[in-house]
Formats: structure tokens, sequence, C-alpha cells
């Protein structure tokens, strides 16, 4: 992982949301698959779904590894695949939860507190010369969070990866209405 | 019904129709090895498990129903691994079982432990791991309709010892007989999209220089037939690659042969030259493609396939069809004969003009030995060839006298061509044609090996004496792992480096006896027809005619790795004729 640079700035990568039978070795059988076939994985959060036959994957794939149709044929030929969708970043929600720890002098803590507030971020912890916080939001702005906070020299960070859901229709909203 | 999870293994198996299991016993598996004695099942004890998987695998290319073996845990499940991506590579419908240890010693390194189905992930279909003897029958239920269906494959089914042993109450289970499949994200489709089939028609019935190029998803959907009336239909020529050899007729005046690497002259030329290719059950393999850059410039193509991931993987088509080889051009001849067309296709007697010219100029060719000399194993196989019954199923290892098989042998009929493509496995034949003569036992089986491969699966001759399978072997012995020692000769400078395996060792006469079987040496030209003759006299045991050949024969044409298939190497006699 590249902490220089923030990970999605400029990236190519396309998302996949990806329904799987929830079975023992699935998640081998899809890093595997993608490991042999030479696909670069950017993230992927696995996650059980209300059915609990089934667990969703979102994959972030770096689409210069190869073209996406051929990665979507592929994982479609997995027996245990039963869905895939391809998420268009216009017409999806996407979000990430970042933990990060950063160096904290009592004397910049307010600084860093600043950055807090402005972002709705969470203080977590607090420590002699340290503070935990958490950030969830969209990809671009946890960068923001990510690079401002850097200059203060970050301990220890972790990202989830991203999960996403299509935008709802305005027939569904209105539906709901 | 009450039994315990060996017994629903068995009576699973018998309920797919499984007639016949290639396999060999050992710790893991044993308690499957007793209602076995019960079953209505044969088995075949292989002598090496490689060789239970190749069987069955010879079974499939033979029959078309699925071979199945069955083999212990560690050891034997790696020792199968090869065919399991032979298997893989070259879309062979199997189902292999394997013993596990006990379900609580998984993960313990326990004795003969491996992680099968880690290791098998990646050249199967599917595999399974089963932990409850209740699930026995649905797994064996759908791995047989994974492995059967769509585009067919191997698929693996580990079985944990405790689940099959009676002296384990986890073993005892209530028989249920599946109904359906349990496979949500599994449901090939036939059919192919008519929008798209109508689109092809117009285009076949547009192009000047069409050629149809077909592959194994030929022999896979039995589509040969569909394949005869469209190619008649609509007087297009057709190549047949190294995987559906038989798929057409070599001797309908449509039929170019094998194309590629060491493809004909013609076959290669035609598809080179062609403006519309009619890709069918093709997966654009590079040993047919040569440099992909430089691969059938001028064509347009349509590429019918049962696996969607094949159309585009290599060549994007200008008409991509998904759908099984035989529904879709039954689909497509249905259209051409509905929609007319082919009767106004472009006058095509200048193209015919030139295939033929290409035919004329460059058949098939090789310089006879001079008495005296070493066999030409060109002349061995069409000795091979023309005193054989034409129904005759030949099956091959890889190399040399693999390419010379295909090249020479005249392929009439569907099924009559058991080889290792894809992987390109030695020592495939003897295994093969052990299978295919257990699911074909009235047909005469030759398997042509050479001698590098025979020395890796000749074991398995004791398997054919043994339980009674006459395969004869037609052993082409040149004395060097002959396609490398070419490779060396024509792009290492003739440096030779580890190639040379020995004239005389081992004595193949005495060593084919040892193994039960009847062993014959031909030095001369004129010995052997007379040796092939005796060989197909011999039915109450395997035959063994070893063929000493020149070393130094080539496999051409050939167009060299990395090169464009304009640049093929003919014979040097060709050399300067007018292309």
């Amino acid at each position: 992982m590249n902490s220089q640079s923030s990970r999605y700035r400029g990236a190519e990568t396309t998302t996949l949301v990806v329904h799987v039978e929830n079975k023992a070795g699935v998640l081998a059988r899809v890093a595997g698959l993608f490991a042999r076939r030479g696909f670069n994985i950017e993230s992927l959060t696995v996650a059980p779904t209300d059915d609990e036959r089934f667990s969703r994957l979102t994959i972030v794939v770096g689409v210069s590894s190869a073209p996406m149709e051929q990665v979507v044929k592929q994982l479609d030929k997995l027996v245990n695949v039963v869905e895939i969708q391809e998420l268009n970043p216009i017409a999806s929600i996407e979000r990430e939860l970042m933990m990060a720890t950063v160096r904290a002098e009592p004397e910049i803590r307010g600084q860093i507190l600043d950055l807090v507030r402005i972002f709705q971020a969470t203080v977590l912890n607090v420590g002699h010369d340290e503070i935990m916080v958490s950030l969830t939001g969209s990809l671009s702005r946890i960068d923001d969070f990510e690079d401002l906070l850097r200059p203060y020299g970050i301990v220890d960070v972790q990202r989830t990866g991203k999960v996403a859901l299509p935008k709802l229709t305005k027939n569904v909203s209105e539906q709901l209405a | 019904m009450k039994m315990n999870g060996g017994q629903a293994l068995m009576k699973a198996l018998e309920n797919e129709g499984v007639s016949i299991l290639f396999g060999l016993p050992g710790g893991a598996i044993l308690p499957v090895y007793d209602p076995l004695l019960d079953s209505s099942i044969r088995h075949v004890l292989v002598r090496h498990e490689q060789g239970a998987g190749h069987m069955a695998e010879g079974y499939a290319h033979a029959t078309g129903q699925p071979g199945v073996a069955m083999v212990t845990s560690g050891p034997a499940a790696t020792n199968i691994v090869t065919p399991l991506c032979d298997a893989y590579m070259d879309s062979i419908p199997m189902v292999v079982v394997t013993g596990q240890v006990p379900y609580a010693a998984i993960g313990t390194d326990a004795f003969q432990e491996c992680d099968t189905t880690g290791i098998t992930m990646a050249v199967t279909k599917h595999n399974y791991l089963v932990t409850e003897a209740a699930d026995i029958p649905q797994v064996i239920h759908d791995a047989f309709h994974i492995a059967t269906t769509g585009r067919p494959g191997p698929v693996l089914v580990d079985i944990p010892k405790d689940i099959v042993d009676p002296n384990n109450p986890r073993s005892a289970m209530e028989w249920r007989t599946p109904k359906d499949h349990d496979l949500p994200g599994y449901s090939p489709n036939l059919h192919g999209d008519p929008e798209q089939i109508r689109h092809a028609a117009k285009l076949i019935c547009a192009a000047e220089r069409p050629v149809l190029y077909t592959g194994g998803g030929i022999l896979k959907a039995r589509a040969a037939e569909a394949l005869l009336e469209l190619a008649e239909l609509t007087s297009i020529h057709v190549v047949t690659t190294l995987m559906n050899r038989g798929g057409f007729p070599d001797e309908h005046p449509l039929g170019l042969g094998m194309p590629g690497m060491h493809g004909n002259y013609t076959a290669v030329t035609a598809m080179q030259e062609a403006d519309l290719l009619i890709a069918l059950g093709a997966r654009f393999d590079d040993r047919v493609t040569g440099k992909v850059d430089g691969f059938a410039p001028l064509a347009k193509v349509i590429h019918v396939d049962i696996d969607s991931a094949e159309l585009g993987k290599v060549r994007r088509p200008d008409i991509a069809i998904q759908g099984d080889c035989r529904v879709v051009i039954e689909e497509l001849v249905e259209v051409l004969k509905a929609e007319g067309g082919v009767e106004s296709q472009p006058d095509r007697s200048q193209w015919r003009s030139r295939i033929s010219g290409w035919q004329e100029r460059f058949p098939l060719t090789y310089e006879q030995s001079q008495p005296g000399e070493l066999l030409k194993p060109q002349y061995v196989l069409e000795k091979l060839r023309d005193s054989t019954p034409d129904d005759t199923i030949v099956a091959s290892g890889v190399g040399q006298h693999q390419m010379w098989t295909s090249q020479y042998w005249k392929f009439n009929h569907p099924y009559t061509w058991v080889n290792s493509g894809g992987l390109g496995t030695m020592g495939f034949a003897i295994p093969a044609a052990i299978g295919a003569k257990a699911g074909k036992p009235d047909r005469m089986i030759w398997a042509v090996d050479g001698d590098g491969c025979f020395q890796m699966t000749a074991q398995e001759l004791v398997t054919a004496t043994t339980e009674g399978f006459p395969i004869k072997v037609a052993l082409i012995n040149n004395s060097y792992l002959g396609m490398v020692r070419q490779w060396q000769e024509m792009f290492y400078e003739e440096r030779y480096s580890e190639v040379y395996l020995d004239r005389d060792v081992p004595d193949y006469k005495k060593w084919a006896e040892a193994l039960g079987c009847v062993g014959i040496r031909v030095d001369s030209p004129e010995e052997v027809e007379p040796a092939i003759v005796k060989a197909n006299e011999v039915d109450d045991r395997p035959v063994v005619v070893e063929f000493r050949c020149e070393a130094e024969e080539n496999v051409l044409p050939m167009v060299p790795a990395g090169k464009t298939n304009s640049e093929v190497v003919v014979d040097p006699s060709q050399q300067d004729l007018p292309r």
C-alpha cells in the first residue's frame, strides 16, 4: 500500500458488487481467480447479506490490469458466484471508513481537533501525544482528511475499503413516498 | 433409507449412470472400497493415480459420458492433479472422488493430508469438500451436472474418512434422492441470441473468402452433424483444430484439416487470407493463431462459444454468440434456409481455386528413408492409418508423434481422436487409450506414443493386461525428446541440451513382454505393415510395436513461436514454390 499518496485519487478503478453463496472457500476462489488471471484487487470487503445463504463482496478492481469484461465473465464462471453488478460511480453511493492514529503533542492537538470538526470526524481515543480519529465518508473526502492529517505524522492508519450501493431511482422514491 | 456415507456415495454414483470407475485405494478412501464390492460399478485398478485420471479422460473423449476416478488422500490427490488440469484445459467432463483425512483432523498436518480442494481450485471447474454424510447425494448429483453441462470440465469431490466410515457415527445418514440442483449461481444458456444469429447469417452470405474455424466445442456439443450441414449448405471450407480432429471428415471436399503451428499449409493460409472466420467452439489458442496481432488480418470474426469468457478473450469478434455449438449451428442453419441468401452468396470460384492451388503445391510431404536407414515416422503413421479400420480410435501422447498423427491420420468420424491439447501432457496416450477401450470395447484402439512419453506412463500397460483392455501401442522410438530436439535444432543453433534418451535402453520389446503385452520391434520399412497386421490380430493382450525411427526428422510445416502464420516454414522441397 502506498502511504505517500491517496490511494483512489485518479486511479483507474471499477467497483464490482458480487453476490456469492455463503460457503466455505468462496473468498479463496475469488481471490485465486484474480491472482491466476492477473487481475488487480485494489480493495475487497466481504459481509453477510440479509439472506444468510449469500454474502456480498465489494471489489474495487484496477482496470489497467485487464479488460473489465474479462474480469466479470471469468468471475461469473465461478459456480458460487450468483450475481455481479458493475457499479457506475455516478449512479451509486460509495462509502469507506478510515481509522487513524496521529501524532498530537498537547500544543497541536487543537489543530487536529479543528480538522476533526471540519470533516465531522470522530475522536475515538486520546493519548499523551497521540490521538485516534475515525471518519466515514466518500473516498475523496477520506483522501482529503488523510492528506491533511499526514503533516502531523500518521502513526497508524486503517481503511476498510469501499462499500457501495446503487442510487435509488426516482420511481422507487415515489413509490416509497 | 438408513445407510452410511460410503454406501450413499456408491448409490449416488450408480444413480448418475456410472458403470466404470478408475481408481486405486488407500487409507482415507478405504471405507468406500468396501461397499464398492456390493456395487454394480466396475472398478479398474490402476498402477498410478495419474493413470486413473487419464483413463477417465480417455473414457470421456471416446463416449461423451463423464469419466470417473476415485483415489485416496494426500499423494494420491496430488498425483491426479495433472489429469484434472488436463481435463480443465480441454473441457473434458470428469468427476474425481478423493479421500480426505477425518474432518476433525483437517488442518493438523495429519498422515496423508493435503489441502486437496485448495490445490485443485485452479484446475477444476468446481470442487467440493463434503463435511456431512447427509450432503453426499446432493453433492454428487450437482458434481455430475456441473461436469457435463455448459462448458464441460472436471469436478473434484473430497470426502473425509469419518463420514464414510461405518464405524464412525458421523457416517450414519438417511438417504434422500436429490430432485433438483442446489446451484443458484449456475445455469448455462444454450441458445444463441436470434438477432446476432441473423447478423451472422448476413455476414456469411456476403463473405468472399469465408472459413469455418472449428474447435473442440463441436465434439463436446455433439455438433459434427450440424457442422456438416452448415458447411454443405454454404459450401464453406472447414479447418478442424487439434481438439476437433474427427469433428469434420478429413476426406470431405470442404475439409482442410488441421490449422496452427504444425497445421498443413492450406489450413493455415486459408485462415490467414480469409475475409470471414466463423469460429465455432474454438478459443483462438496461441498454437492456432501464431502471433495474434498478425493473425487473419483481413478477417471479420463470428465467434460462437458456450463460454462467454472466450468471446473477446483473445480476438475481438464482430459478432459474438454465446451458446451451445450444436444448438447455435442448427439455429443458424434454420435462419439461412428461411431467409435465403445462400443462393446469392458471392462467386467464390477464385477463392476455391486458390485453396486447391495451395493443396496441390503444399501437400504434407517427407522424404522416404533409404534401405538400411531408420524408419520415417510419417511412413509408419501412413501405414498404420491404411492398415487399421476406418473407425479406429487413436490416442496420442504429446510431441512430434502427436503432430504427425494428427497430420497423417484421416479422421472421418467424430470421437476417434483422443489427445491432450491444451495442457500438452506427455504420457497421456497409454492410460487415455485404456479409458477409450473401456468405453468402446468393440473398437480397435491404437495409442501412438513417443519414447519419452512411453517412459512416463508405461506402467499402466499392466492395468491394460490384468484388467483385459487389449489396446495397441505404436511406439515411435526416435531416441529423443523429439519436439524439444527440433526446437533446439531450429532455434538454439543445434545446441542439444538434455534431449537424448538412448536408442537401446530400455529394451522396449522386453519391457512390453514383462508388462504382459506382446512386444514387437520393427527396424525396416518392409516390416512395418506386417507388424501392424500382426498386432491387429492380437485380441487377448495389449501389443506394443516399437518402430525404430529416424532421430532427426522434424515436424513441418511449422510456424515458429512468435511469428505470424504468414511466416510458416514449409518442407525444404516446397520452399521455392510460389505461395
